[in-house]
């Protein structure tokens, strides 16, 4: 075991100094190894399962915390580490600072990164200035910092090794978004759907930081890159700029449909996923048409960034429910799927050949904006939700009060991502238990400014109280196989784990285990912060540890830090809810987690 | 100006500024005059009770200040109402659902007990930062906002119910018509109606 951990050990090491010919191989063979954690996801299936078994189920209630580290930075910290050979990687919200620790001495510090940025970009990101952790390949490490400035570093000495700026803050484009290396490209997305700012994902060369391609979410095919034979809607071509032609005029210009989730890869059909968000602005009656290609689950080819297929899940959005949540992939049977857990609450299963979804099911029972999703294929409304009127905010108009709309513009669930257990065949959903009442009004574009256009309360569903859940799903019959109440939101990424085990952090600052069979609760530690960030999971010297960061914020610490009070009068809410300030504060802290020595 | 930054007072001295923010702001540029250099020696703000309506139908306490008024039905005036829907819309995203505050901006219910009229002006105009301490907070300048600076006063009075709970939290359940006049100002105030 010891050999073999050495062994493993130097590999990494070598990778790190030679560099790889294709990033793509080094890092699916370092995904592969468990003792790591070498991409935001996991891995490209963005599974965040891993293979360590010493902590299980039986075990894992003397689990207990063993170092850990202040990051210095007090705001949301939406992001996790990785871990490569014997080093930790992770970064902190803005000033976006990067950390490289050594696991050999409790994590000192082996180098620090601290980029200067203009604070005038901290107002033009929309909720907090969250950063969703960095990448790792070719012996650098990859920031997209919230001015939208890319930078590669180097992985032994944090020496920047090339920089490009994606975006323009002064037009309200941030980075908030962790990089994904695809083959020889860094990708990257955009955020700013609050502000106007149209959407796109750019691959950039991983050696040099030279811009491979870009891929708007709306606008003319050359800059969508949809090939109007070939890309396919709902198993049909899509046709001539498909990216403008459900506009008003030039509304797509300033369209949104940002790209600021995760990115997943399949390397045998070399097609990379992930979703765009809202269509700017939030008030519906103002830009008519169904707003391709917000709202979409998309299919591109990694090298050329061309698309294979779209798949708009909500057309003329009403309710801000993004698609930029993570893309699952997973196989049933023979068929090659993914899985999607929307903001509007319907959980997807998509063959990711061809875009044609399967199963479209609510994860949560509240929702209630639409029936269905209609998926007969011979119906004039197929692939499509079928809106409930009265909670459609744009058949009740501007100016008027949409009332008891579930889930609230955050989703059934947001970016924080849910896990898959291969072992279990479930899937793990942190996930928002909230309704809203939603009033569209009209508003104006300043480039820079904000542009939403809609009043919003948020609550939870009438009669309930809790205002979170954390939910196994079994994506092939689309049914919740168990639930477990939250009283807020579970804002953080869940970790599934071979020793039945599934991990998830609370907004009160709870570090959770769970039974991945029956969902009991096996372990609780309340960390110095609420948790947003992602739980992952290591192997050092032969041991298991699991890492975490605290630090409330995103927008979890907007919209519910407040929380509710009682007696709000119409909303029909029960009893008192407690503001999440009654249970944390700021504060950036990872926690390191291991069980005792002895065990 | 850069959109988003922050313009320091002095900036709005130079008369293209002040044109410029006048037209956006009509008749309020007054008010702006007077809102910066003004924190030192701040006055607090005043007994918020109305005492007057103006030609709009807004409603002013004995300094002239813009403020509320809530019937003993819990009727709200236009603005006041009008005030928690742009609240909700531009504000939220950032100082938190009804005036409570988030993770990194401060509730404004308790910002208006300290900052007067002209103070609070000042800073939706030209913003503020707060960089020490880990706090990275930036207020942005908001002058170039229509979605903001056409309903200033209307943000204003509502903050100021919500300061003294004259208005619980959620949405007022009951409110005075749009004074006639009240909507020519923001037709001209927004100008484009794209």
């Amino acid at each position: 075991m010891r050999k073999f951990l050495l062994m493993s050990c130097v590999g990494a090491a070598a990778l790190l100094a030679n560099g790889a010919a294709f990033a793509n191989d080094e890092l699916i063979q370092l995904s592969k190894d468990p003792k790591q954690w070498a991409l935001p996801t996991g891995d490209y299936a963005n599974h965040r399962f891993s293979k360590l078994d010493q902590i299980n189920s039986d075990n894992v209630k003397r689990l207990t915390p063993v170092w850990s580290f202040s990051t210095g930075v007090l705001r949301g910290h939406e992001g996790g580490p990785l871990v490569i050979g014997s080093v930790m990687y992770f970064n902190t919200p803005f000033p976006n600072i990067v950390y490289a620790l050594d696991l050999n001495h409790d994590g000192k510090i082996l180098w620090k990164y601290e980029p200067k940025q203009d604070p005038n970009v901290i107002p033009v990101m929309c909720c907090d200035t969250v950063n969703r952790g960095v990448a790792y390949a070719d012996g650098k490490i990859f920031q997209y910092q919230a001015d939208t400035t890319l930078v590669a570093l180097d992985a032994k000495s944090g020496a920047v090794v090339w920089s490009v700026k994606n975006g323009d803050p002064s037009r309200g484009e941030t980075g908030t978004s962790a990089p994904q290396v695809v083959k020889d490209k860094v990708l990257v997305g955009i955020s700013g759907g609050e502000f106007g700012v149209r959407g796109s994902l750019t691959a950039y060369d991983l050696k040099t930081g030279k811009k491979a391609w870009r891929g708007y979410s709306m606008g003319p095919d050359s800059d969508t890159l949809i090939d109007p034979v070939n890309t396919t809607y709902l198993g049909k071509p899509v046709g001539k700029d498909s990216g403008i032609n459900t506009w008003k005029g030039d509304q797509w210009k300033i369209g949104g449909g940002t790209t600021w989730g995760w990115y997943s890869y399949d390397p045998d059909l070399n097609l990379v996923y992930y979703g765009s968000g809202n269509p700017s602005t939030w008030n519906p009656k103002q830009r008519p048409g169904d707003n391709r290609w917000s709202m979409t689950v998309w299919a591109r080819d990694a090298d050329t960034g061309v698309a294979k297929w779209v798949y708009q899940l909500t057309p003329h959005d009403e309710w801000d429910y993004d698609a930029i949540n993570e893309m699952i992939l997973a196989n049933q049977e023979m068929r090659k799927v993914l899985v999607h857990f929307d903001r509007n609450g319907f959980g997807y299963t998509i063959d990711r050949i061809t875009g044609e979804p399967l199963v479209a099911e609510k994860f949560d029972p509240a929702v209630n904006w639409a029936t269905k999703v209609d998926l007969d294929k011979s119906s004039k409304t197929y692939g499509r939700p079928l809106v409930v009127k009265e909670y459609s905010t744009e058949e009740n108009g501007e100016d008027v009060n949409s009332q008891g709309i579930c889930p609230a513009a955050l989703g059934s669930k947001d970016e924080q991502p849910a896990a898959y257990s291969p072992i279990t065949n479930l899937f793990y959903i942190p996930a928002n238990h909230v309704c809203m009442d939603y009033e569209p009004f009209h508003v104006s574009y300043t480039a820079g400014q904000p542009y939403v256009g809609a009043t919003l309360s948020m609550y939870p569903p009438k009669g309930e109280s809790n205002m979170g859940n954390f939910t196994a799903w079994d994506a092939k019959n689309g049914k919740i196989v168990w639930q477990k109440k939250e009283l807020f939101s579970v804002w953080s990424g869940a970790l599934a784990t071979a020793g039945n085990v599934v991990f998830y952090g609370t907004l009160e600052g709870y570090l959770k285990a769970v039974d991945a069979t029956t969902g009991d609760e096996l372990f609780k530690f309340k960390t110095p912060s609420g948790i947003i960030g992602n739980v992952m999971t290591y192997e050092h010297n032969g041991k298991q540890y699991v890492a975490v960061l605290s630090g409330v914020g995103g927008w979890a610490g907007i919209g519910l830090a407040a929380g509710l009070t009682k007696g709000t009068e119409g909303l029909g809410a029960v009893g008192g809810y407690a503001a999440l300030s009654n249970y944390t504060a700021l504060g950036g802290q990872l926690t390191v987690f291991a069980l005792p020595s002895g065990l | 100006m850069a959109p988003g930054g922050f313009i320091p007072c002095t900036h709005f001295l130079n008369k293209d500024s002040l044109v410029r923010i006048s037209f956006l702001v009509g008749a309020f540029s007054f008010a702006f005059l007077f809102a910066c250099g003004t924190s030192a020696m701040a006055e607090a703000p005043g007994d918020a009770k109305a005492v007057k309506q103006d030609d709009k139908g807004k409603y002013l306490d004995a300094k002239g200040d813009p403020t509320f008024s809530v019937k003993p039905d819990g009727t709200v005036d236009w603005y006041t109402y009008s005030g928690f829907r742009r609240y909700h819309s531009e504000c939220h995203v950032c100082h938190g659902p009804d005036a409570e505050g988030s993770t990194y901006a401060p509730a404004l219910k308790d910002s208006v007990k300290r900052l007067n009229y002209q103070e609070y002006f000042g800073i939706v105009v030209g913003g503020r930062q707060n960089l020490a301490g880990g706090e990275n907070k930036v207020m942005p300048a908001l002058g170039d906002n229509k979605n903001v600076m056409c309903y200033i006063d209307d943000i204003y009075v509502y903050l100021r119910a919500r300061s003294d709970d004259s208005i619980s939290r959620g949405r007022p359940q009951k409110h005075e018509d749009k004074p006639p006049l009240a909507a020519d100002a923001e037709r001209a105030c927004l100008g484009d109606q794209n």
